[in-house]
């Protein structure tokens, strides 16, 4: 455990609209041009994953992950309170995203 | 590292803004047509304008390649009996669509005539409008020789409701065939291929741009508009932008209602980014507008996202079968081929399914049977219209990779779970710009298209009265020259849109957008009175005078956010001027008074309109239809229109 700790405001939420894996993302920042809301700025270092930086502003409608050129490298994460869930119909039983 | 408090524990300190600042400095361009907003009307007004071989300037709030309502999909080609498999003729399906009172019957004429020629065009620069990869041979309305997928939707009459008991015969589809007035279409591969022709045809696009404010001849209020002002999001610089005509095409207000983040995320069916500023442009310039009045409660994006098109799975809407929880088919309409295309329950049935849950006839949760469709119409559902429409494709890709299988497993439906979305929910809809048979404002050298006019349709009216204005715009263009800009209504706009970034402290843009909405959910909603509606616009007068004031931003996009507050602040004292013409109730206007609780008085059977004029407001009105014969006023005005476009 650290000894100091930053004191912090409460973050936005729904705070995490999407997920990247930095071991595929290249950092090609399409993703940043494809949002009409601009969720996302540039990291600064060259390479890496787009940082969130106003992800309550972000309206779901998943273009940055359509486009993205390489799969698995972002992720769409929905909101605890908006997770869908079904049911099989043989079985009954309940899954949920 | 992918949230910046992430980086802020790695690094210790937040990360720089990463664009340069550029407050206060001036970009100037000098274009024949300026279009701000590039949506889909934006898009085509640009493409059309360009191809008469004139300079043209795209500005758009986020980047052209995926921004408006129609950015991410669009599923369905409403309204387009001008396809070859359509069995109504155009004009009198037009006229059948603008019984609708209080609809725009000049739009829907351009729409009706020419959205099949957009619709070719769009094929033409790459859009995909047919089953080319023979996927849904088999589907019910898949024609074999054309390849176009036909949509139920209209079956029998443009409604969402169930087929009416006497339906409409019209005098071109005696022995009432399917009117077959809708197509189904590949949306998500539109608007890319869209920005792409803007930038073969050579048009200028300023992506991260917000249009600000109009510039008029002379800086006069009502007078010609030669231009427009705009700040870039991510630099804070100030662009100035002279040109012969202007076409605005920018999104409504629909943020006015609502800022909540936590329910369901922010989301008004659009982006956060609807926030009306072409019409508050077009408005502080003197411009008329109509039927601000009527705001009406949003049913498809109501407040929770559990629906198709604002962020999360409902088999609730279109196509699909309801049952219960124990399996047992819900009486609620699937807007399928078996009821002619029905999308909303009348609200008999709506009682009857809530009193059904009451005793104990229908076991909640329902759920969309997807599994009990056949294999095509399920594809056809699942695959095409669905994962084309809207933000939709994210919601079937992510369903399907947690494991769903659309061929054994019910989708589960929130509509009844939720019960009904609180009232003050809304959008205000069908208000905008008054336009004439050139898409005109009531200003010179202004234009409105899709959105930005009175009483818009969808998709398919946005692209062709987008085409429409640019041509129109064009031949305007080709006899005027430039106009001059008055320095001083420069220095009086920057001063106003930098205001926010020289303050550090002091009230948050959501603050103020939170502040703005309750006001209207308090004052303007189900009810209205003379009272409630003063008390609205002296409690925003009050917002202006003391919370705008301290309103500040600390980065260009702040700075935006904090200028589409105003621009919603505005966009609700008009919403409210408008309220208080109206002196009647009315139900097609979803309009409410109960200190006039006449319903739809003849004598207030009327578009009224309202402008400035010197800064006061100016009440009007215009007479249903007075755009005059639909048919005859189309032709009047188009006798050199040459079809799809051929270089």
């Amino acid at each position: 455990m650290a000894k100091e700790i930053p004191a912090l405001p409460n973050v936005s939420t729904p705070g995490t609209p999407v997920i990247f894996n930095p071991e595929i993302c290249n950092g090609c920042n399409q993703c940043i041009e494809n949002c009409q809301v601009d969720v996302y700025i540039p990291n600064p270092r060259k390479g890496k994953p787009p940082i969130i930086l106003h992800p309550e502003e972000c309206w779901y409608c998943g273009c940055c992950v359509n486009d993205c050129h390489r799969p698995g490298a972002i992720t769409f994460n929905w909101p605890l309170a908006q997770r869908g869930y079904w049911k099989n119909k043989a079985s009954g039983k309940i899954s949920r995203i | 590292m992918t949230t910046w408090q992430d980086y802020y524990k790695e690094e210790g300190r937040a990360p720089a803004w990463p664009y340069p600042i550029k407050y206060e400095q001036e970009q100037e361009i000098e274009t024949d047509i300026l279009i701000i907003g590039g949506g889909i009307a934006g898009c085509w007004a640009a493409i059309s304008a360009a191809r008469q071989g004139l300079r043209v300037a795209l500005v758009e709030k986020g980047d052209t390649v995926r921004s408006g309502a129609g950015g991410p999909g669009c599923d369905h080609w409403c309204n387009v009996p001008a396809n070859p498999l359509s069995n109504v003729d155009p004009d009198e399906w037009a006229e059948h669509m603008a019984s609708v009172p209080y609809s725009n019957g000049i739009g829907i004429q351009i729409q009706c005539r020419e959205d099949w020629d957009t619709l070719q065009e769009m094929e033409l620069i790459g859009g995909k409008i047919r089953d080319t990869k023979d996927e849904y041979v088999g589907a019910i309305g898949r024609d074999e020789k054309t390849r176009l997928m036909l949509s139920p939707r209209y079956g029998v009459a443009n409604s969402y409701l169930p087929a009416p008991k006497s339906p409409p015969i019209f005098k071109s589809n005696p022995d009432r065939k399917r009117n077959n007035v809708v197509l189904r279409i590949w949306g998500t591969s539109f608007k890319p291929a869209l920005k792409r022709e803007c930038k073969r045809l050579g048009v200028k696009i300023f992506d991260r741009v917000m249009g600000t404010s109009l510039l008029t001849e002379n800086g006069v209020q009502g007078a010609r508009v030669i231009g427009a002002t705009g700040i870039n999001n991510r630099t804070g610089e100030f662009m100035i932008f002279k040109s012969k005509a202007t076409i605005l095409s920018t999104a409504g207000s629909g943020g006015m209602w609502i800022i909540d983040t936590e329910v369901g995320g922010l989301c008004y069916m659009q982006s956060r980014t609807k926030t009306g500023d072409g019409m508050v442009m077009g408005w502080k310039a003197g411009a008329a507008l109509t039927l601000l009045e009527a705001s009406s409660l949003h049913s498809i994006g109501g407040g929770y996202k559990h629906k198709w098109y604002t962020g999360a799975g409902d088999a609730s809407y279109e196509n699909v079968p309801l049952v219960d929880a124990n399996g047992k088919r819900l009486p609620y309409p699937i807007q399928g081929w078996e009821d002619a295309g029905a999308m909303a329950p009348p609200a008999a049935v709506v009682e009857a399914i809530r009193e059904g849950i009451r005793k104990g006839e229908y076991a909640l949760p329902f759920y969309g049977d997807f599994p009990g469709m056949s294999d095509v119409e399920r594809r056809a559902t699942w695959r095409l219209m669905l994962s084309e429409e809207s933000t939709v494709k994210i919601i079937v890709d992510t369903f399907n990779k947690a494991g769903y299988d659309e061929s054994k497993d019910l989708l589960q439906s929130y509509k009844f779970l939720e019960g009904n979305a609180p009232p003050q929910w809304r959008d205000p809809g069908r208000g905008g710009l008054v336009v004439d048979w050139n898409l005109k404002t009531s200003l010179d050298g202004l234009y409105a298209a899709g959105g930005q006019m009175f009483s818009p349709q969808d998709h398919s009216f946005c692209a062709s009265t987008g085409r429409y204005a640019g041509r129109k715009a064009s031949a305007y263009v080709k006899e005027i020259s430039q106009g001059k800009i008055s320095r001083e209504q420069i220095e009086r706009e920057k001063a106003r849109v930098y205001a926010p970034v020289r303050r550090t402290a002091g009230m948050d843009w959501r603050e103020l957008h939170a502040g703005i909405a309750r006001t209207m959910q308090w004052y303007c909603a189900e009810y209205k009175t003379d009272l409630l509606l003063n008390m609205a616009l002296d409690n925003l007068r009050k917002i202006e005078e003391e919370s705008v004031p301290l309103l500040y931003a600390l980065d260009p996009h702040k700075l935006m956010r904090g200028l589409e507050d105003l621009s919603l602040l505005t966009n609700a004292q008009i919403v409210l001027h408008a309220s208080l013409a109206r002196k009647a109730s009315s139900i097609p206007l979803g309009f409410q008074r109960i200190d006039f609780p006449a319903l739809d008085p003849p004598e207030w059977n009327k578009f009224l309109t309202i402008k400035l004029e010197n800064d006061r407001v100016k009440n009007e009105e215009l007479p249903v239809g007075f755009w005059g014969n639909m048919k005859q006023q189309y032709e009047a005005h188009n006798k050199d229109y040459a079809g799809v476009y051929k270089k």
